[in-house]
């Protein structure tokens, strides 16, 4: 009765001020409650419930309690909402990159830097939760790979190599069609998914142009007039116009993508890593059958993968449990949490822990993805080094790979819809 | 600007009436204490009246909900280069012409259906209301999962009888119909109803005089139904339209503007805005609506309302 009492106090008091704290005062008997906001993601409340689980474990007198929140552009305007009206829970989970940029880090969350949380963080990962030289989260969850998710048994049974370059990448897909197999699945009812062809080209366009993402940020370089970074584009746009897409991928969503591809009755799926581990409960093969490849560019010598670096924890500002949030982000940010995340959700890439090691049993596209980043053959995607993205490029591959738009026209498209974002976000130089 | 241009009508003529007459309008409103008006009118002011004026300002500015900062009329320049605009403007115009003109057609027939001697009348009535009662955003999924392309029953039941249906929402031809039909479905109960009331209201004297007159059911329909429930006509028309103009729920729950941009509304396009964080942009775009539904609206209202006064 007594912890009923205490809520209802809080919620009254919430409803009262209006803009209560999110987090309740530390009761009497010693014990620090701690609020804790993450997406609605199956993968993200795994992760989360394991991390919370391992940490109160460890510290008995310290009480996490999960917030959810939807995920996507919903997600966003959510945290920000509650960052500027100072109602953020104690500690939050978000994406790092260019999305973190938009939150204001300076004005809204704690600086890390040179805190002993973060000494077990890799010093890669700094770079995508700093904003003018300050630190300010932990990755939490594992990198994954952007690029194509394919169907190894399909391969073994047409005697397929996987491919490192787009003109290979092709000559596969025509033969799988050959064998009555939908070569790429596409699944535009979620927009998102549309746009794999187009940001997990970025290593392409890195080793072709290596100064792509700063010019681009700069206002100097373009999508529509560099050849490297049109490609993406040239690519959904053949694929569709080829034939190679599934029936009915204009209203398909991305679990019957993943369904096909796992069952087989496609080959390729544009994809992140991510998507795999939560299938692999229910179809155990998931693990073991669908590899992963980086989208095969011009040069085979040049073959990379794209990666896209976990979401991390960040503590904002208003919080009145500083001292415990930071706690809890130094017992995130070790390898004995990174273990508690691999017991519960499979691993879709590697941990950006110092010493976290993927496990043995890690599903086979994690361990492809491993091979990239120990042949050092990866790039972070774009969104990761350059504050800029356009809110439409979603509905603009989309119209590209239904083949409504030419590929030149929506790269020339998207360079306006950057431009738009880049002057709304205030940027220097647009 | 000055008063004196009251002066002539302190002559005698109509003035001091028409003065009277407000001074006796104005009694009788005063019926109650004006104080009684007070709550509703600061909610109305503070939630309703006070951002809609606050809209106006952040329209200009750019607003990142941490900080704005004035940029005069860049949003609106922004706004008018989206490039799916046109697109938006165009869906947004088929689809309140195409809803209100199937909401006219279908509610008339289906309220003189059910103003008839029909057994199961109430019960018939009930069935076209009901989809008027169910959330949009159900219709939505609803319908999303009935028009897929292979598993949905509605290709499943073309396939008996050997069409092949399209895929209804992720194909750009069909998308916006499609919403647009579901959209009917679900409002023509309402329609259907301002017509049962209009056409109950027609008295049935004109009836009897076709009948004296030796017409038939088609004379009945075209030379009493039709005319006398013009009324009802102006409601629904102005009622769907307006709901056209703004259509978004159950867009953005079946094809989210898609594929690509194919079913964009205004709407739609306002909320990605929105979205994407650019909430003076997107306010820009709302006080667009606002200016484009009023200049619709308003002369629709005074050229229909002109029509009822003289039937």
């Amino acid at each position: 009765m007594k912890t009923s009492h205490r809520m209802l106090a809080a919620a009254l008091a919430v409803a009262l001020t209006s803009c209560g704290s999110g987090s309740e005062p530390a009761a009497d008997d010693g014990t620090t409650t701690l609020s804790f906001l993450v997406d609605n993601s199956p993968a993200s409340l795994d992760t989360a419930k394991a991390l919370t689980d391992a940490f109160m474990q460890a510290n008995p007198n310290i009480t996490i309690e999960t917030e959810t929140r939807p995920g996507g552009s919903e997600g966003d305007n959510i945290v920000k909402t509650r960052l500027s009206t100072g109602d953020m829970s104690d500690v939050f989970w978000y994406n790092s990159g260019s999305l973190l940029q938009a939150l204001n880090p300076a004005q809204t969350l704690v600086d890390l830097t040179g805190d002993p949380v973060l000494a077990n963080v890799q010093e890669d990962f700094l770079n995508v939760v700093s904003q003018g030289g300050k630190a300010y989260g932990v990755p939490a969850g594992s990198a994954m790979g952007g690029g194509i998710l394919y169907n190894r048994k399909v391969y073994e049974r047409l005697g397929l190599q996987t491919p490192k370059t787009w003109a290979e990448f092709m000559a596969n897909n025509d033969k799988i069609k050959a064998a009555g197999i939908t070569p790429v699945i596409a699944t535009f009812r979620e927009t998102w998914t549309s746009q794999l062809f187009v940001l997990g080209d970025f290593y392409n366009v890195q080793a072709a142009a290596p100064t792509f993402a700063q010019d681009y940020t700069a206002n100097k370089a373009k999508f529509a007039t560099t050849p490297a970074a049109r490609g993406g584009f040239e690519h959904l746009a053949e694929v569709h116009a080829k034939g190679h897409l599934n029936e009915g991928f204009g209203s398909a969503t991305v679990d019957q993508g993943m369904k096909l591809l796992v069952e087989g009755k496609g080959a390729h799926y544009p994809m992140l890593s991510a998507q795999l581990p939560p299938m692999v409960s229910e179809t155990p093969q998931a693990a073991t059958d669908i590899g992963f490849f980086g989208i095969p560019g011009n040069d085979p010598a040049k073959h990379g993968a794209t990666i896209w670096e976990p979401g991390a924890l960040y503590i904002p500002k208003n919080t009145e449990n500083l001292e415990t949030a930071k706690k809890f982000l130094a017992f995130v940010a070790t390898p004995a949490a990174a273990d508690a995340i691999t017991k519960a959700v499979q691993p879709a890439g590697p941990y950006r822990i110092k010493d976290a090691t993927l496990p043995d049993d890690a599903i086979q596209a994690a361990k492809d993805l491993q091979t990239y980043i120990d042949d050092g053959a990866t790039a972070p995607a774009l969104e990761f080094l350059s504050p800029v993205k356009g809110p439409s490029l979603e509905q603009i591959t989309v119209a590209v790979g239904s083949g409504l738009t030419p590929p030149a026209e929506g790269a020339a498209q998207y360079d306006q819809d950057v431009e738009k974002q880049a002057r709304q976000l205030g940027l220097a130089g647009w | 600007m000055t008063r004196q241009d009251a002066g002539p009508r302190t002559g005698p003529g109509r003035a001091p009436e028409r003065r009277r007459d407000r001074t006796a309008r104005g009694r009788q409103r005063s019926a109650y204490p004006y104080a009684l008006y007070l709550p509703a009118a600061v909610v109305y002011v503070v939630i309703f009246g006070v951002p809609t004026v606050m809209a106006f300002y952040f329209a200009l500015t750019r607003w990142t909900l941490f900080d704005s900062e004035f940029v005069g009329l860049q949003n609106f320049r922004d706004f008018f280069a989206e490039q799916n605009l046109r697109i938006g403007f165009t869906n947004t115009l088929v689809y309140a012409v195409v809803t209100s003109g199937l909401k006219v057609v279908l509610g008339l027939l289906l309220g003189v259906l059910l103003t008839s001697r029909l057994r199961l009348r109430g019960f018939l009535r009930s069935v076209v209301f009901f989809p008027v009662l169910v959330s949009t955003v159900a219709v939505g999924f609803t319908f999303t999962a009935l028009l897929r392309p292979d598993t949905g029953l509605v290709n499943r039941a073309l396939a008996l009888v050997g069409v092949d249906g399209p895929d209804w929402l992720g194909d750009a031809t069909t998308a916006l119909l499609s919403v647009a039909i579901v959209d009917v479905w679900k409002g023509v109960g309402i329609a259907t109803v301002i017509y049962i009331a209009g056409i109950l209201s027609i008295p049935q004297e004109y009836y009897q005089a076709v009948a004296v007159d030796g017409g038939g059911a088609w004379h009945r329909f075209r030379h009493v139904t039709m005319p006398l429930s013009w009324p009802a006509t102006y409601s629904v028309i102005i009622l769907s339209f307006i709901g056209g103009l703004r259509s978004f729920d159950l867009i953005w729950t079946m094809t989210r503007g898609g594929p690509g941009f194919t079913s964009d509304t205004i709407a739609s396009i306002i909320y990605k805005q929105y979205q994407a964080g650019f909430f003076g942009l997107s306010t820009a775009g709302n006080v667009i609506l606002f200016v484009v539904v009023t200049a619709i609206v308003v002369p629709l209202n005074w050229f229909l309302g002109r029509r009822q006064a003289t039937p």
